[in-house]
């Protein structure tokens, strides 16, 4: 059972947007998709640390804004014929707001 | 009847004479001398002996069998003292035998200088089989060896012995090695190369002394350089083997004097190789060796046949060096040189132009294109045709229709096609034989030409190479992966169907994807603000970073802060300002820009709002430095303080950038205004560039100094700043209504042509026309986006902190 933090309401994430939330394991980019779905992935893309969350989001994938590597929201896979793959937590809306997986903080500070 | 001929000397010309003579069945009773104590073998191939790389045995051109053959008598080391021209005989050790033909083919003898301790025992020159059989029993791993002359025969016995262990040292004379053929820095390259080989290179080296009591010890130079040595090589030059010949008086020069049939001033006497002078010329390269073999040959049996001197081409025949000569390369008056370098590959190539004729060429690194240029040299064809061309060899300029693919066909697989990536060809056509057999393909696999796009050309010819007529480049490809229409059709569309937003351009002209593409969303955004000012709201979640933060993104996230200065004038209250915000914000680095303004580079993104408040409390507004859009105008100070100024450049430049601050454009848009045409402000390199005369105002357009460098073209000239500032503000709506997105306005007026413009802007209605819709959008659209976001700093931190919540 995971623990989901309430870290927004939807409408301060732009839509086809993100925005980063702060974690003690770096920064998290909260998308929002043009249907209103959210993802959440690192905020760090895995060829030269660019933050994902400035990137131009189109469907439910990301270009990072730095060298235009392409990522799947859902899966962090990177697309075409790049290599790569960004971490992903669990997120969704209810009832107006963004709940983001604590998960990944738990284990971290474990560790 | 046979006739007796006698031969003195068994080089590799008298031994191809015999061939020939042989061949024809020539009826001679041949009598074969040679001061060496055996018969034919490949002088040339001295040096792989030297080395190791071959044996004597490899090299023997003629054995005894064939000798007998061909009834040969051999006289072997038994060299002929004297020539007794009034009766027809040599004298020799052995006797006297008379002759009725007599052929002189001595050879050369390698020139000694002149020095104290010449004639030691452990000295030797580099002439034959027997100074190689001394090189290499001295050449142990060890053992010091100096060779005295840095030309090629030098350095093929520096290089042999240096293969077999020794130390070698070379020194030269001159100030380069191999100065007859190289210019200074090849002969650089050159000693660089041997100098990794272990070899030691000693240039402006003049040799005072050999020193040794009963060997050789040491070489003293007059420098007062010693250097220790076992064995001393004297490779400075050959000269002519002429003394029998002299002792005959015969007709000598520098060699042995002969006419086209080889013949010497005696008729019944001929020479042969390297001892003869036709012409004025001496001749040491093994071709016109083997033609004068062939003709001297038929001038026995009895043919017509003349020697006709031709070019020749030598190699440096040490193993890993590429080294390629032709031809005369010595300057001289209406002699010119084509020269190309490429240091970081250790290539050289120098070709020796006269006329329209090219008569020498001289290669190093890359010698594959030798042959061609020999072949040339050799057909004296006029080159002048390809001579901008010429020196990039058959590739470039393979006949009258020289074919560009063939330019890239030749590159090696390591030659870099996309700089910004650092892609080699050979990686594209590995990629395009896996089967990436599109541009998009090989631009998602490879990502060449994924970066800035100038080498899509290069990558597209490639593509045509490896796939052959599988291939079809497509001159004017689809926006993007997500559309198969082009960005012209896009435009044209959104105008004439009245498509007023992104996800209708998407739905109507049938988008391929959902949301499409961070290469689309951009143009798609642009066309729509462009096309309708009034109805289109400007979607910012379709602005590249930069544009959406209105601050440069750095590689490591942070932002850069441009504030704009009207003209690049500023005042002690901004400067202060800005002084002051640096230090508010710990601004990492505080840069002028090449547009006349600062640059605070390394603010976090959520200072932004703050930084931005700040300096807009000061008066500044953002200087979309981030921005396709107008960025700067530059000017120089003009006619208000400058002596030479002729119209106030600086305050026409400031009228220009309030007239057109704000407004965005396919691709970035700078200005300059330079107060006279010393151009002080660099107008003739920007996009838009104005130059002030007496008589009024040069408009220049298209220029550029970016990836391309080009001069701007002349739009027109006026008497007045009203119509400057009318007729450049219809010439930028002009482009932000017609080009594609992010092409600069040179690349533009390259596609419609500048007579088009010209039309456009200087017919009054047209452009009044463009002036208005100019205006409509600035109306919109000239606003400081700073001010707008200063107000919601809330929008640029993090939406939470959960650092703040662990820690709780």
């Amino acid at each position: 059972m995971s623990t989901m933090i309430d870290i927004a309401a939807l409408e301060e994430i732009p839509r086809q947007g993100a925005r980063v939330v702060r974690t003690p394991a770096g920064c998290v980019a909260v998308f929002r998709t043009a249907t209103d779905e959210v993802f959440a992935l690192d905020d760090r893309c895995p060829h030269k640390g660019g933050p994902l969350s400035e990137g131009i989001v189109h469907g439910s994938q990301v270009t990072c804004p730095l060298h235009g590597m392409v990522f799947d929201l859902a899966t962090g896979l990177a697309q075409g014929a790049d290599q790569g793959r960004v971490a992903t937590h669990a997120a969704r809306v209810e009832g107006g707001r963004v709940l983001l997986a604590a998960d990944f903080l738990l284990r971290r500070s474990a560790a | 009847m046979t006739r007796k001929l006698v031969v003195i000397g068994a080089g590799m010309a008298s031994g191809r004479m015999l061939e020939h003579i042989f061949e024809a069945g020539g009826d001679f009773d041949v009598t074969l001398f040679n001061a060496e104590p055996r018969g034919n073998y490949n002088r040339l191939m001295l040096s792989p002996v030297l080395s190791g790389e071959k044996t004597y045995e490899q090299i023997v051109t003629h054995d005894a069998a064939w000798y007998a053959a061909h009834g040969v008598t051999c006289r072997f080391g038994e060299p002929v003292t004297r020539i007794d021209r009034a009766r027809k005989v040599v004298v020799s050790k052995g006797g006297e035998t008379p002759y009725d033909a007599l052929v002189i083919a001595t050879g050369s003898a390698p020139f000694v200088i002149p020095v104290p301790g010449k004639d030691l025992p452990g000295v030797c020159t580099y002439r034959d089989l027997e100074d190689t059989n001394a090189m290499i029993a001295a050449s142990r791993p060890g053992a010091r060896a100096v060779v005295i002359g840095g030309g090629l025969l030098g350095l093929e016995a520096a290089a042999g012995m240096a293969a077999r262990g020794a130390e070698v040292t070379v020194i030269h004379l001159m100030g380069h090695l191999m100065e007859r053929q190289l210019d200074p820095a090849a002969g650089y390259l050159l000693q660089k190369d041997l100098e990794r080989r272990g070899i030691r290179i000693h240039c402006k080296g003049a040799t005072k002394a050999i020193l040794g009591k009963d060997h050789v010890e040491a070489v003293l130079l007059e420098d007062g350089t010693v250097y220790p040595a076992d064995l001393v090589c004297m490779a400075v030059g050959i000269r002519p083997e002429v003394r029998l010949a002299n002792d005959a008086h015969l007709e000598v020069g520098r060699g042995i004097t002969v006419d086209d049939q080889m013949r010497s001033s005696d008729p019944a006497i001929f020479a042969l190789g390297e001892c003869v002078e036709h012409a004025g010329q001496l001749f040491g390269l093994v071709a016109p060796l083997y033609d004068q073999a062939r003709v001297l040959a038929a001038t026995l049996l009895g043919q017509e046949a003349a020697f006709r001197p031709v070019q020749t081409a030598t190699k440096l025949k040490v193993t890993g060096v590429d080294l390629f000569s032709a031809g005369d390369f010595a300057e001289g008056p209406g002699r010119e040189d084509i020269v190309f370098r490429d240091p970081g590959r250790g290539v050289y190539k120098r070709l020796v132009l006269e006329g329209e004729r090219l008569v020498g060429a001289v290669m190093y690194g890359d010698t594959a294109d030798g042959a061609w240029f020999f072949d040339k040299i050799r057909s004296g064809e006029e080159v002048s045709a390809i001579r901008d061309v010429l020196i990039f060899g058959p590739a470039y300029s393979g006949g009258a229709s020289a074919n560009p693919l063939a330019a890239v066909a030749a590159l090696p697989p390591e030659a870099e096609i996309c700089g910004c990536n650092g892609v080699c060809k050979g990686r594209i056509v590995q990629a395009i034989e896996g089967g990436a057999t599109t541009l998009d393909l090989v631009r998602a696999q490879t990502k060449a030409s994924a970066s800035c796009g100038t080498c899509t050309g290069l990558v597209e010819q490639v593509m045509a190479l490896t796939l052959g007529d599988g291939f079809t480049a497509n001159a004017n490809p689809p926006m993007c992966k997500c559309t198969d229409h082009t960005h012209e059709d896009v435009r044209r569309l959104i105008k004439s169907q009245g498509l007023k937003s992104i996800p209708a351009v998407m739905q109507e002209l049938g988008w391929k994807t959902a949301g499409g593409c961070a290469s689309c969303r951009p143009a798609l955004n642009y066309y729509l603000l462009s096309d309708w000012p009034l109805e289109y709201r400007d979607d910012r979640q379709s602005r590249f970073v930069n544009e959406r933060n209105h601050a440069n993104i750095q590689k490591d996230g942070t932002y850069s802060v441009v504030p704009r200065m009207w003209g690049g004038v500023t005042t002690p209250a901004e400067l202060r300002a800005i002084a002051d915000a640096a230090e508010r914000y710990a601004v990492p680095m505080i840069k002028v820009t090449g547009g006349q303004r600062i640059d605070l580079l390394g603010v976090r993104k959520e200072d932004l709002p703050a930084i931005w408040a700040d300096l807009n409390a000061a008066g500044m507004v953002s200087g979309h430095a981030y921005a396709k859009g107008l960025r700067t105008v530059k000017t120089c100070v003009g006619s208000e303080f400058c002596r030479f100024g002729t119209q106030d450049s600086t305050g026409l430049g400031i009228k220009l950038e309030k007239l057109l601050w704000g407004s965005w454009t396919p691709a970035k848009v700078k200005l300059a205004v330079s107060g006279c045409p010393r151009n002080c402000a660099e107008a003739t390199c920007k996009d838009i560039g104005v130059v002030c005369v007496e008589s009024g105002y040069q408009i220049g357009v298209a220029g550029a100094a970016g990836m391309d460098v080009k001069a701007t073209e002349l739009l027109c000239t006026v008497p007045t700043e009203a119509e400057v500032l009318e007729i450049v503000a219809a010439f930028v709506q002009l482009y932000r209504e017609n080009a594609r997105y992010l092409h600069r306005i040179y690349k533009w007026v390259a596609k419609v042509g500048l007579d088009w413009c010209r039309e456009q802007v200087l017919d009054p209605v047209k452009r009044d026309a463009l002036y208005d819709r100019f205006m409509v959008s600035q109306s919109v659209y000239q606003r400081d986006p700073w001010a707008e976001h200063a107000a919601r700093p809330a929008d640029w931190a993090p939406v939470a902190d959960l650092t703040l919540r662990a820690a709780e």
